[in-house]
């Protein structure tokens, strides 16, 4: 009986705990959507105490009309959704098939190509920014205009710079290596004998077996696609193309915006956190059975 | 099946090739004799400006045919990443603003051609709205900017402090009388210097202060070198005080960035910009005092040129973009773009017509400090470079570093700059 209780109260304690770890995790995000109701001197005064928190003084809705007035966040969203989702899916079959061809296959180079991939993890992003716009703005393109097939030079100012740079990815393709590689061999020589090509292995046999590297790479490629600023901001100019992002940067000028700003936060955060809400249990089980710490 | 399948993707290959080389090649069919101009600004998010370009654009385009302006708008923030990305892939448009003290690094790139409006029409703008670099015009552009000193008149009374005047400004010595008179009667932080901002505030608010003690951010003379300017004995001396002020408790970096704490009466000074005075003065009514800035030893100084219109080089309609120019410097556009982003026309006779800023207008004063003490920061393609080493340095000494080291690190910096660039053509 004793015992019981003691164990019932550490249970309470590390509720407890959890709770106030919640709700620590939880206060930028209710500062966000409290402060987001506020106009910008409230926020600013209230800064520094338990108001900024609580939804209490000059409460409406301006921000959002204000959101609305400024920037096109529809078309914005619209945008990172549709290249999101597109780097997302491509990103899964090309470096899934990478990863599969460097762990399966037994191929002449295969480990120096797997070191050059890897190496590719060192280079930071703002490094080859440059003389990337460069490379894209050479690149081939088709383009229809007066109702006739044209070609160009260039892919500035498109969908496409947006989304293909960032299909490929190191780190994905080392990943999705080093998860097939604990797929037991026998199972491909079983499927071999049954006269299965290699295709048909990573298609019906890897992939099936493989769904928490599959998640994984899907968040690790989500979050940044999603919250792509420098790039767009250098390679795309018309604004119709512009990703959410970097219309945060619409808010700041001689004087920021900051109920506002956290409106646009607001909207912007909300589909993210929907489909974390929605796939949390996949993820955190993806995330354990694939040892990424984040 | 695989046979199939191979032999319908050469056929598409095929059709494909078929269609390229019979079809030309898009740029080149639509570049040639086309009026269009395209134009970018950096005003994306800010109605009230976009919504003047939109009418400078509408009368223009409606007033000729030959000619057509195309307008493209990004955000302040990332605008100088679009410039340069286009640059590298040429693709710059005609017409382009750009922040007064970045153009020599981009006429120095070769991204702007010589701007060719007539002299007329540039001597009749605000020095500081004129962009020169190496004696040629590159930019100009329809307003300036302005720092001063809010308070409020009924503060200072009941201190017994002097309110200063163009004339008269305060000293050095009188500014820390006051300074400690304002925290001895309760308030905390007397004086907000904005230092709670980033990037190019430290050196548009902070470098006058420096040219105002008889220092500067480079030797302007040959543009060669930062020592002595910025490390010689009057810097050290300012950036002492600089230090000294933080250590006092006169001012802090606590934030937020704005005037939000003058407003509220946390602050009894505020060194601030023309673009706070608007809600200061619904806040603050009869009580605002818009001050110059202090007298260092040097006569007071603020800081002079804001956003400024330029051609880029490639630009294949540039005639065109010189009558739009020209059109566009009409008075009543510029105090149009003065009375809805609070800032001062470049021209006297649009700042008659602004509600602003005309001679009764409630922020007058600032054009007056405009004309009075601005001083444009130095037109060198290495300034980008000696602003963010002035920012570090001043950050640094606000933070307690030792001044002469800190101030020599960043002259040196500066100096291997400028050599590696050899000499930025100077």
């Amino acid at each position: 009986m004793a015992e019981h209780a003691l164990r019932r109260r550490r249970r309470l304690w590390i509720y407890l705990a959890m709770a106030g770890l919640a709700v620590f995790f939880l206060f930028p995000l209710v500062f966000m959507f409290v402060s987001s109701l506020k106009p910008d001197g409230q926020i600013l005064s209230d800064v520094g105490g338990w108001r900024a928190f609580l939804p209490v003084g000059d409460i409406s809705l301006r921000n959002y009309s204000g959101v609305f007035d400024r920037v096109p966040v529809g078309r914005f969203l619209l945008n990172s959704v549709f290249v999101t989702a597109v780097v997302v899916g491509a990103g899964l079959v090309v470096n899934s098939m990478a990863g599969f061809a460097l762990s399966r296959l037994r191929w002449t180079g295969r480990g120096v190509v797997l070191s050059i991939i890897i190496a590719t993890l060192i280079v930071p992003f703002e490094t080859i920014a440059v003389p990337m716009v460069y490379w894209v703005s050479q690149l081939p393109t088709l383009v229809f205009q007066n109702g006739i097939v044209q070609y160009d030079f260039g892919w500035l100012d498109s969908y496409e710079v947006q989304i293909v740079p960032f299909i490929a990815n190191g780190f994905s393709v080392f990943l999705f290596a080093q998860y097939f590689s604990t797929i037991p061999t026998a199972i491909d020589e079983a499927a071999r004998i049954d006269g299965a090509g290699w295709f048909t292995i990573y298609r019906k046999i890897a992939v099936p077996l493989s769904g928490p590297a599959f998640a994984t790479v899907a968040i690790l490629t989500f979050l940044p696609a999603w919250n792509q600023y420098l790039w767009p901001s250098m390679v795309v100019q018309d604004e119709n193309l512009r990703p959410v992002m970097v219309g945060m940067q619409y808010f700041f000028q001689d004087n920021t915006a900051w109920g506002e700003i956290m409106a646009y936060t607001s909207m912007i955060t909300l589909p993210v956190l929907v489909v974390f809400l929605a796939f949390q249990r996949a993820f955190v089980s993806s995330v354990a059975a694939s040892g990424v710490k984040g | 099946m695989k046979r199939k399948s191979l032999s319908m993707l050469a056929a598409a290959g095929l059709s494909a090739a078929l269609v390229l080389s019979g079809c030309g090649r898009a740029s080149e069919s639509s570049s040639g004799g086309s009026g269009e101009i395209t134009m970018w600004t950096h005003s994306a998010g800010n109605p009230g400006e976009l919504a003047v370009y939109q009418q400078i654009i509408a009368d223009f385009n409606a007033s000729q045919s030959k000619y057509k302006i195309v307008q493209q708008n990004f955000p302040q923030g990332s605008y100088n990443e679009a410039i340069t990305a286009a640059a590298t892939a040429r693709k710059l448009p005609c017409l382009l603003d750009m922040d007064g003290p970045v153009m020599p690094n981009w006429a120095w790139a070769g991204y702007l051609q010589p701007l060719g409006l007539p002299d007329d029409l540039l001597n009749s703008l605000l020095p500081t709205t004129v962009g020169r670099y190496k004696d040629t015009v590159y930019s100009a552009g329809y307003w300036d900017a302005a720092l001063s000193i809010f308070a409020r008149k009924s503060v200072l009374d009941k201190n017994s402090i002097r309110i200063p005047t163009v004339e008269k400004p305060w000293t050095l010595d009188e500014f820390d009388a006051a300074a400690t008179k304002l925290k001895a009667s309760g308030y905390q932080t007397p004086l907000d210097l904005g230092a709670a901002d980033k990037g190019e505030w430290w050196s548009y608010a902070y470098s006058p202060m420096l040219q105002s003690a008889g220092g500067d951010l480079i030797n302007r003379g040959t543009m060669k070198t930062a020592d002595g300017a910025l490390n010689g004995q009057d810097a050290v001396k300012f950036f002492t005080w600089f230090q000294q002020a933080f250590k006092n408790g006169w001012a802090d970096n606590a934030g937020p960035v704005g005037n939000q704490r003058f407003i509220d009466d946390k602050v009894a000074l505020s060194y601030t910009g023309v673009w706070n005075a608007k809600d200061a003065l619904a806040a603050v009514g009869d009580d605002l005092l818009i001050l110059p800035p202090v007298d260092f030893g040097k006569g007071p100084k603020i800081g002079g040129g804001s956003w400024q219109w330029g051609i880029s080089v490639g630009c294949k309609n540039a005639d065109g973009a010189r009558e739009y120019l020209k059109f566009s410097f009409q008075d009543k556009y510029l105090a149009a773009f003065a009375d809805s982003q609070v800032v001062i026309p470049s021209t006297t006779a649009a700042a008659k017509t602004s509600k602003y800023f005309s001679d009764t207008g409630a922020l007058h004063q600032f054009a007056v400090l405009s004309q009075k003490f601005a001083l444009a920061r130095p037109a060198t393609p290495g300034y980008p470079v000696i602003s963010s080493t002035f920012e570090k340095a001043a950050k640094d000494i606000m933070s307690g570093a030792d001044v002469k080291s800190t101030l020599d690190t960043a002259a040196k910096a500066i100096d291997t700059d400028i050599t590696s660039q050899n000499g930025y053509g100077f």
